[in-house]
């Protein structure tokens, strides 16, 4: 095809039944002009070298599995032009996850600081089907659709210096995703929910870095979730404290 | 002997179809514990890449009865009645309870649900978040599913036989990807819930994981696969990759256009009448291939290809309506629909076919269920009506997780050793697998795969070529034998799970083959050259393939439920 050039990769390898540290293999191989990252891997893996082990399926950017360090920046490989590169073009797996194999990397701690937030609606009592829908008007959808956009691709996590140094920490997409049921006008979890987020690794370890919001590839703007829910936080607290000074 | 891990019920498959079981299940009764395992996270599943929207009335200009005909007539009459009575009743219902559950339902200024029109819907019915209608009911029902610790989940295990005693299916034995270890989870009943294969088929809007695997889990133990020659092409997905930019563009307003700067839809006989394109997929498909082949296409770096038209629309309602499909233009094709056609071309879609199921999500083998696009609940017939299959999802989710935990209820344990002992079996049969020797490569009968597919099965038919695809099929399936791996390493092995992947393609693409050239008609999505009209009197009937172990499956019929719509010429 017309535009196309060839391109050296130099991927990270790790296979715990042999390497006792990851290492490099690199790949010389032609690439089509209007390839992202993701179609080069896949042209590697059928073509060159089988054994090469990376997460994919969407390709479209909606289901969150390929998200990798490129040249040292986290991306969603499916999304990310190659025209955007050089000749060398450096993919490894996310940082601050352990790794499984080459650019798969381990996601259960993700998983559980998902599930810690409770990301579902809480209500005191159920409404049943026969009631019909909640009415929220658009500005009340507004308020924490940005937030419901995550695709959970963990590359805020690979990107944010806190959870990098604390590996506890709750982490970009786990707040913002507490953060957008509390924002949700059919949910009544927030008390529940801010406990967690004032526990140790909640929203008050964030040192408001902003390297979450600058690497998200859906524009969820997690930084300013977990800005917003510091704040409610803080609010909350002080009204608890007014509430039980009065003797309640 | 593998050591047996034991719940309640078993599903297969962590999609809308799949959480939704698991929910029902465990709603259903206090005391019941669910495995939900699958191939990957449950987030990444393809339902997560549906975009337009879901059906169900809602609007008082609406009735079930018009919901009902509407999908009857779009199924060319091969939808059994019966099913589709209970689909549109119940899809109000599910829908509601994916809103109490926190999907993000894009709504009018009072605050009530909004809905948009789609193809072949009478009226507005189709409810919608902006245009990543799959992506919010996906993870709605995911993040709702973890409030249960009750359904357990088993995350990246490849299951790669059901385990089966004494005539009832038990439980499935899988490949944990990330250690190569061999699980065996079992349990009264299984429901697969593992959507279709468009990946035998070389341009589809689907994702790497959409492998057929339940389809030919299921067929290898001696379900049939039913209705299997009818598959959807979608008539705008992308050209290079296929990705599918949502039937919404139309239901919002946009056009299509050929060479011409024409829109053809309404200034030629199509079948689509003042529908327009807002007729069914089928018939757009078909008419953009037409076009094409009369010299109205656009040439591009991957062929042909005709233009979809929302300029007019502006950017106002494209960021607010369809702001996914701006990014997908603009991030895959340099195209900026604000200002620019999209160049889009019919693409794969969805298989109506699948796993032979009745009402309640049963199969022929006792104890094993199946809902969602895996299944062949007969709701869709020969050609499914966009938005439908999200609901399906729910609803026949919901209803083979009830019916599933009624036989559990009523079953006994089955044999541990002898469920043991097949997982075992099972196991050795991967390692041997892993690794092997052989001078065949995957992506060397991939490729001939998704050739032969593609020249056989596509928009249009002919027996010459579904002949050959037949064959083909066959050939692939023998050469399979040879199949040479490389990756020695248990961990987190894709090479092994891709091979058996590429199986399962192969047993479905047998199926899809054998029905195809078996039916001398056309109807709906399958549209044969050589018998250009719809046959009702030889072929108002679903059709079976049967595994047949070491030679082509074996091919039989089953009756058509009728009910209030007799069969009429299918015009719009």
């Amino acid at each position: 095809m017309e535009g196309e050039t060839k391109k050296t990769f130099v991927v990270t390898r790790f296979d715990p039944d042999q390497d006792e540290a990851p290492r490099t293999d690199t790949y010389e191989i032609t690439v089509q002009p209007d390839w992202k990252v993701l179609d080069a891997l896949n042209h590697i893996k059928d073509h060159v070298d089988p054994t090469l082990s990376h997460r994919w399926s969407c390709r479209m950017a909606v289901c969150g599995s390929c998200g990798m360090n490129v040249n040292g920046e986290p991306k969603l490989t499916c999304k990310d032009a190659l025209s955007d590169y050089g000749d060398t073009v450096e993919v490894a797996p996310l940082a601050n996850f352990p790794v499984i194999r080459d650019l798969v990397v381990e996601m259960e701690g993700f998983m559980e600081k998902f599930k810690a937030v409770k990301p579902w609606i809480m209500v005191a009592k159920e409404r049943a089907i026969e009631e019909g829908t909640y009415r929220q008007s658009p500005e009340e959808l507004d308020a924490f659709k940005q937030f419901s956009m995550c695709i959970n691709c963990m590359l805020c996590y690979s990107a944010c210096p806190v959870v990098s140094a604390e590996p506890d920490f709750l982490g970009p997409a786990a707040i913002a995703l507490g953060h957008r049921y509390n924002q949700d006008s059919r949910d009544e979890g927030n008390a529940e929910r801010n406990e967690v987020f004032r526990d140790d690794g909640g929203v008050f370890a964030c040192s408001f870095a902003n390297e979450c919001s600058e690497v998200c590839p859906k524009n969820v703007d997690p930084s300013g979730a977990v800005q917003q829910a510091k704040l409610l936080n803080v609010i909350d607290w002080a009204t608890g404290l007014v509430v039980s000074r009065g003797g309640k | 002997m593998a050591e047996l891990i034991r719940h309640d019920l078993v599903i297969v498959g962590g999609g809308a179809a799949g959480l939704r079981a698991a929910i029902a299940a465990v709603e259903a009764d206090p005391d019941i514990t669910v495995a939900l395992v699958s191939k990957v996270y449950p987030m990444r599943s393809h339902t997560v890449s549906a975009e337009g929207g879901a059906a169900a009335v809602a609007r008082e200009d609406d009735s079930l009865e018009m919901h009902a005909y509407d999908t009857v007539k779009g199924s060319d009459f091969l939808g059994d009645q019966d099913v589709i009575q209970y689909f549109v009743e119940q899809a109000p219902r599910e829908l509601t309870q994916l809103e109490h559950w926190g999907c993000p339902w894009s709504r009018n200024e009072d605050g009530t649900v909004s809905t948009r029109a789609f193809g072949g819907m009478t009226t507005k019915r189709t409810w919608y978040a902006t245009d990543k209608v799959g992506f919010h009911l996906l993870h709605s029902l995911f993040q709702a599913s973890m409030q249960f610790d009750r359904i357990v989940r088993y995350d990246e295990i490849f299951v790669s036989k059901l385990l089966v005693d004494g005539g009832v299916c038990r439980g499935v034995a899988g490949l944990e990807v990330r250690t190569g270890e061999m699980k065996a989870i079992v349990g009264g009943a299984v429901i697969l819930t593992t959507g279709g294969a468009g990946k035998a088929w070389p341009f589809t809007t689907n994702g790497n994981i959409k492998t057929g695997d339940g389809m030919a889990l299921a067929y290898r133990e001696g379900v049939p696969l039913k209705d299997m020659e009818f598959v959807q092409y979608h008539p705008t997905g992308l050209p290079g990759t296929g990705i599918l930019i949502t039937e919404a563009t139309r239901g919002e307003g946009g056009y299509l256009i050929n060479s011409d700067g024409e829109r053809f839809l309404t200034t030629r006989d199509y079948g689509v009448g003042s529908k327009a394109e807002l007729g069914p997929r089928d018939m757009i498909s078909r008419a953009i291939v037409q076009e094409i082949a009369a010299g109205r296409g656009i040439e591009g770096a991957h062929g042909q290809f005709v233009h979809l038209d929302l300029r007019h629309l502006g950017e106002e309602k494209i960021d607010t309506r369809l702001p996914f499909v701006r990014l997908l233009g603009r991030t895959y094709v340099g195209v900026d629909p604000v200002h620019e056609p999209i160049p889009i071309r019919p693409v794969l879609h969805y298989m109506m076919g699948g796993v032979d199921t009745d009402i309640d999500g049963a199969t022929d083998l006792p104890g094993l269920y199946a809902a969602g696009e895996v299944a062949c609940v007969s709701m869709n017939g020969a050609n499914r009506l966009g938005s439908n299959s999200l609901t399906e999802c729910l609803v026949f989710g919901a209803r083979s997780g009830q019916h599933a935990l009624g036989f559990v209820k009523g079953s006994d344990a089955g044999s541990d050793a002898a469920l043991s002992a097949q997982a075992d079996e099972e196991g050795g049969r991967l390692e041997a697998l892993r690794g092997k020797k052989g001078s065949e490569t995957i992506a060397g009968l991939r490729q001939e795969l998704h050739d032969t597919m593609e020249a056989g099965m596509g928009v249009y038919r002919e027996q010459g070529g579904m002949a050959k695809t037949v064959q083909d099929v066959q050939q692939l399936k023998a050469r399979y034998a040879d199949l040479g791996l490389a990756d020695q390493s248990k961990v987190f092995n894709t090479e092994l799970v891709a091979a058996l992947e590429l199986r399962n393609l192969l047993d479905v693409a047998e199926a899809n083959s054998i029905a195809g050239l078996q039916r001398k008609e056309s109807r709906g999505a399958h549209a044969c050259s050589d018998y250009p009209t719809r046959n009702d009197a030889e072929y108002l009937h679903h059709s079976l393939v049967y595994f047949n172990e070491g030679g082509e499956g074996r091919y039989d019929k089953k009756d058509v439920t009728l009910g209030r719509w007799e069969p009429e010429e299918r015009k719009y």
